[in-house]
């Protein structure tokens, strides 16, 4: 909590002072910065030459006609250059507004968009309440923690394979169902329906992340607040709403961003659920640039680049707002 | 939070919260009996939906026929581990055994140790672009693989790292070194800076500092970073599928796709593996969770 931050930053003040003359502070500037930087340096070099480059090398990408047919490329021993060319902004021009832009970016965007609102509200608000579950007094707490942890213990691409066997046309979910008298839905063919499974495979994933991250919130609330509040004669909602909710401010909005913009990037769930061949509209933004980039030939790497360019910025703004929106209710936990 | 004080010191703090019940005096607001059996009913069914599926993947495992997901019926009169004898005898299975954890344990070991570094320096200096790199290990969670993908396959294939372990150690280096540097500052900020200062007092360098006192206190924190690291490599799908050729290289997220092709699915074989891979995981990971509980809260409320 930020009640340590505050007593960290007041230590190093007092490192600080009493303040030495203009040449000593230099000196010792130079002293605490020098292993400072020292020891960024390797996350600096790892993420300038893993990420920096290649993102700049990608943007350059999308100003350019470049797919696997007049890329560089190696055939047996022959070496065939790249042939491709600038074509500066033509790749989002045609993205954003092109003929058929609607059926391919703007559609995945507003499914996006939907899919990621839809996902993070389910993780959080199940895992909020299978949180304050757990941080009851009860028999079988740890019992119960280790088999909600379950979905998160396994590996995603083993735990979606199994939710395609059960989601499958005659599958463990539609025997149940028919068993009950309900609608069979066709859960890997059916547009709505595919989009409903992601969402809720999504969320089975996801909600053990959640519970563990607000269960630890929960914990470091301070006890003798509900006592206080007990005192006042504030009842269950009440110490909910002034109690655990304020208590729990900072991590959620550390989870809350994580959970946006892991959900927005989500790519192994959706690719594996239905491959990159089928289900076109169940696609979500990620996936749908990497079937233009490698699912489909000719493969066109610029319009897969010229897509990650465009969710890049979307979650640029949007994370500069949310900061800016957490900054002004200040409950920032960076 | 302005409202919250926190009088026990901070390393100590969510480990003794999460022993201590949380409020002793119940008063009038006692759970009655009702009140229990929902709490246990909804703890049950939630229980029940996460264990579900994996629980239906080791049923289906048993099965010898691979039709059977669709006659679970079937199943229970001839349970039989053919399709686990199959898997080990007569699939790659020991060969992505071997890729995955080459890659896993490198991105664990060479990301921890970067991470550590950061994190420490982001903890207890304040440098000039403190604020700016906080933004940046944040900002690198927030690349999608689309816009990383394609250049870097252009880069990696001209190096020759196409195929290679290395060059998907380093990738997976570039995504879970920010998170885990994040962490792992989280927790280097409950480790008392008294503990710091006595270090220079007695002649460490801030290097000395970190290595000899700073690292062994963070021991927790360190194998919840290395354990997240090791299952984000161990999970990763997009750049595993795309980057390795050889299907004797491919990692098991690769290997566990290649049962279900577009003409046939062996689900049965498929299944076997998957629960061959998940169990050992799923161990590892319960005896580790409790200290990822911990770590997470130390980064999620004092990130």
């Amino acid at each position: 909590m930020t009640v340590v931050i505050d007593r960290a930053t007041g230590k190093r003040h007092g490192d600080r002072a009493p303040r030495p003359g203009p040449v000593g502070r230099l000196r010792n500037a130079y002293q605490k910065y020098w292993y400072a930087y020292a020891m960024i340096a390797p996350v600096v070099v790892v993420l300038g030459v893993l990420v920096g480059y290649p993102l700049l090398r990608g943007f350059y990408v999308t100003l350019t006609d470049a797919n696997s047919l007049n890329s560089a490329r190696t055939i047996g021993v022959n070496h065939i250059d790249a042939t491709y060319k600038f074509i500066g902004l033509d790749n989002y021009q045609d993205i954003l507004f092109g003929p058929t832009s609607y059926d391919r970016f703007w559609s995945h965007f507003l499914w996006t968009v939907f899919w990621t609102a839809a996902c993070v509200v389910l993780h959080y608000s199940i895992g909020l309440g299978l949180a304050l579950m757990l941080n009851q007094r009860l028999r079988g707490r740890t019992f119960y923690r280790l088999l909600l942890v379950l979905p998160w213990a396994v590996p995603t691409f083993v735990t979606v394979f199994s939710w395609r066997i059960m989601l499958a046309d005659s599958g463990l979910i539609n025997q149940v169902l028919g068993s009950l008298h309900l609608p069979q839905p066709q859960w890997l063919e059916d547009t709505f329906w595919q989009r409903f499974a992601a969402i809720m495979v999504n969320t089975w994933c996801g909600v053990p992340f959640m519970m563990l991250s607000l269960l630890g919130g929960l914990q470091s609330i301070d006890s003798t607040l509900y006592e206080a509040a007990e005192m006042d004669g504030a009842n269950a909602w009440q110490r909910f709403r002034h109690v655990t909710l304020p208590g729990l401010r900072s991590v959620s909005s550390t989870v809350v961003l994580l959970g946006v913009i892991w959900t927005f990037n989500q790519f192994a769930i959706i690719f594996l659920l239905f491959g990159t061949t089928s289900a076109p509209d169940a696609q979500i933004l990620v996936t749908w640039a990497y079937r233009l980039g490698f699912g489909q030939q000719p493969r066109d790497y610029a319009q897969s680049a010229a897509y990650g360019v465009l969710l890049l910025s979307i979650l640029t703004v949007f994370t500069s707002f949310y900061f800016r929106w957490l900054k002004r209710n200040d409950q920032l936990a960076v | 939070m302005s409202t919250t004080t926190l009088d026990t010191p901070a390393p100590s703090a969510p480990a003794d919260a999460a022993g201590t019940p949380r409020r002793r005096g119940r008063g009038r607001d006692e759970r009655g009996p009702l009140g229990s059996v929902l709490l246990h009913g909804g703890l049950v069914v939630a229980g029940l939906i996460a264990l579900a599926p994996v629980a239906w993947l080791v049923f289906l495992s048993l099965g010898p026929d691979k039709n059977d997901y669709l006659h679970p019926g079937n199943i229970a009169g001839r349970m039989t581990f053919s399709n686990y004898t199959f898997v080990l005898e007569h699939t790659g299975f020991f060969d992505w055994l071997r890729s995955t954890l080459i890659v896993s344990l490198g991105t664990t070991v060479i990301g921890v140790l970067v991470a550590a570094s950061t994190g420490y320096a982001v903890s207890r200096m304040r440098f000039p672009g403190h604020r700016q790199l906080m933004w940046l290990l944040l900002l690198t969670q927030a690349f999608p693989i689309a816009v990383l993908i394609v250049p870097m396959y252009e880069i990696f294939s001209r190096l020759g790292l196409i195929d290679s372990y290395l060059g998907l150690i380093l990738i997976y280096c570039s995504t879970a070194v920010p998170y885990s540097a994040w962490l792992l500052k989280g927790y280097f900020d409950t480790i008392p800076f008294e503990i710091d200062e006595a270090g220079r007092v007695d002649g460490l360098s801030p290097f000395g500092t970190f290595v000899r006192l700073i690292l062994p206190l963070a021991r927790p924190g360190l194998a919840v970073a290395a354990f997240y690291n090791f299952i984000t490599a161990f999970g990763e799908v997009a750049f595993a599928s795309t980057f390795m050729l050889d299907d004797s290289k491919y990692t098991f997220a690769v290997g566990l796709q290649s049962f279900v092709s577009e003409h046939d699915a062996q689900w049965n074989y498929m299944a076997a593996t998957a629960v061959l891979i998940a169990i050992p995981v799923s161990v590892f990971f319960y005896l580790v969770q409790k200290n990822l509980v911990t770590g997470l809260t130390a980064g999620g409320t004092k990130g």
